[in-house]
């Protein structure tokens, strides 16, 4: 980690930091891992230059540590998010996010005429593909994009 | 396959789909039997369907069953604001299975789900309608003798006709060739294409509806809806292109057969349907004997 972009953000002493999530995304990923509801003590950046992404985000999360099935669940929104663990101010872990092969809430099915849509339904869709995203909704069985994708 | 719903023709094997087509066969033998006495079917048509309401509905009496339920959402609890799940929940609780008919896509296995008898998609939207596909597959099979290496014809809307996608997917247990005829605004979507190409089937497409048919055992004709199209002169354009006329089935095989999913309205012309290869009327009344088939099949009757 870039120990100056690091320290662009508040540096915590334990807890997580949540690296490479696209800018445009980063209000999704608070709004999926509940961030939004926590008491802890959260900061994030955005709008950061990344080589890679064009602009990213950094959201660093005080005192808490995500379970995979979690962390995993913002693989839709920011999936080249890296996630360091911090103890004592010192990364000691280093996790990457995972697609996971079938989606459970989070994502909206594309289609208006879906029963998901019309009746409150946790939505369930099947990754078909990763790299664009591609999700086969498990009732419509009609196929959303990343282009048309929209998280609840 | 007992106790289990009927949402996708994707949920029966390849053995499934033959075990129905054999029953289908002994029911049209023998059609009056007592198989559902004593039974309550719930028949929910949450939009009228009248074709499809009266064959389950006419398969469900010659088995000796009885049915409960309505023929359009406006007679339903559903013109009150109840959600699907509520109703499926009641009427599960009533009857030994439903059928339901829904506008929604992907009502079907979300009833499925609620239920706690099994459900019989009889066309949820513009998703699936599993039913009609058998009976087109029996149709198939009564008319050819086998389901196995025919050269299938498909003309009209092959984009957005759902009985198209899920007769491709049925029939590609069976080593199919496909020859599809359709304008480029309504040719088979790409899913299909690369999923047929996946399987290794054979398919060719075709804009024009020319004497290419001479080689088929299936011709299988949709209609081609104005309301498809974004651009009336695009509509104009073809829809008088795919319209079977009788002149054009004198080089064809002797063991042709016409198919439709009914109702037509001007793509298949009159003039066919003395033709003893027109098939479409039979077609239908086939479907009375494949859903006392599914029917029998789902409730371990059979
Ligand atoms: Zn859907």
């Amino acid at each position: 980690m870039n120990k100056k972009k690091e320290l662009s953000v508040n540096a915590i002493k334990e807890g997580t930091v949540i690296d490479h999530i696209p800018a445009h995304n980063l209000f999704k990923v608070i709004s999926i891992l509940g961030l939004d509801h926590c008491d802890n003590l959260i900061t994030f950046g955005t709008n950061l230059g990344s080589e890679r992404y064009g602009k990213k985000a950094i959201i660093k999360v005080a005192d808490k540590f995500f379970e995979n099935e979690d962390i995993n669940r913002i693989a839709l929104v920011a999936p080249d998010a890296r996630l360091n663990i911090i103890r004592d101010y010192e990364v000691v872990e280093k996790q990457l996010v995972t697609v996971p092969d079938e989606i459970i809430g989070i994502a909206k099915c594309f289609n208006p005429k879906c029963i998901t849509n019309n009746e409150v339904i946790t939505t369930k869709f099947l990754v078909v593909q990763t790299k664009p995203l591609a999700l086969k909704c498990y009732y419509c069985e009609k196929i959303t994009i990343e282009e048309h994708l929209k998280i609840h | 396959m007992k106790n289990r719903s009927l949402v996708s023709i994707n949920d029966f094997t390849k053995e499934e789909i033959l075990k129905i087509v054999r029953l289908a066969a002994e029911f049209e033998a023998n059609p009056n039997q007592d198989l559902l006495k004593h039974k309550v079917i719930g028949s929910l048509f949450f939009e009228p369907s009248t074709r499809t309401r009266l064959s389950f509905e006419t398969a469900i009496s010659r088995l000796g069953g009885r049915v409960v339920g309505f023929s359009d959402s406006s007679s339903s609890s559903t013109s009150k604001g109840e959600t699907l799940k509520d109703t499926i929940r009641m009427v599960s609780n009533y009857t030994d299975l439903i059928v339901m008919r829904h506008p929604m896509d992907g009502s079907a296995r979300y009833a499925a789900e609620q239920s706690r008898v099994p459900i019989i998609n009889a066309g949820d939207g513009s998703n699936q309608h599993p039913t009609q596909t058998l009976l087109d597959l029996y149709s198939i099979k009564k008319t050819q003798g086998t389901l196995e290496n025919l050269n299938i014809f498909m003309v009209g809307d092959l984009k957005y006709g759902r009985t198209v996608h899920s007769l491709v997917q049925a029939m590609s247990h069976f080593n199919p060739v496909f020859n599809f005829i359709a304008p480029e605004e309504l040719r088979i979507p790409e899913e299909y294409r690369l999923w047929l190409q996946s399987k290794g089937i054979k398919f060719y497409e075709h804009n024009e509806f020319t004497d290419i048919i001479s080689r088929a055992d299936i011709l299988y004709m949709t209609r081609v809806q104005r309301e498809r199209f974004v651009d009336p002169i695009e509509y104009e354009k073809v829809k008088n292109v795919y319209i079977l006329k009788n002149a054009m089935l004198s080089n064809t095989k002797d063991n042709l057969r016409i198919l439709h999913p009914l109702p037509r309205v001007n793509e298949i012309n009159c003039d066919v349907d003395a033709n003893p290869k027109a098939y479409y009327f039979q077609q239908a009344e086939n479907g009375v004997y494949a859903r006392m088939a599914v029917i029998c099949f789902i409730l371990g009757l059979v």
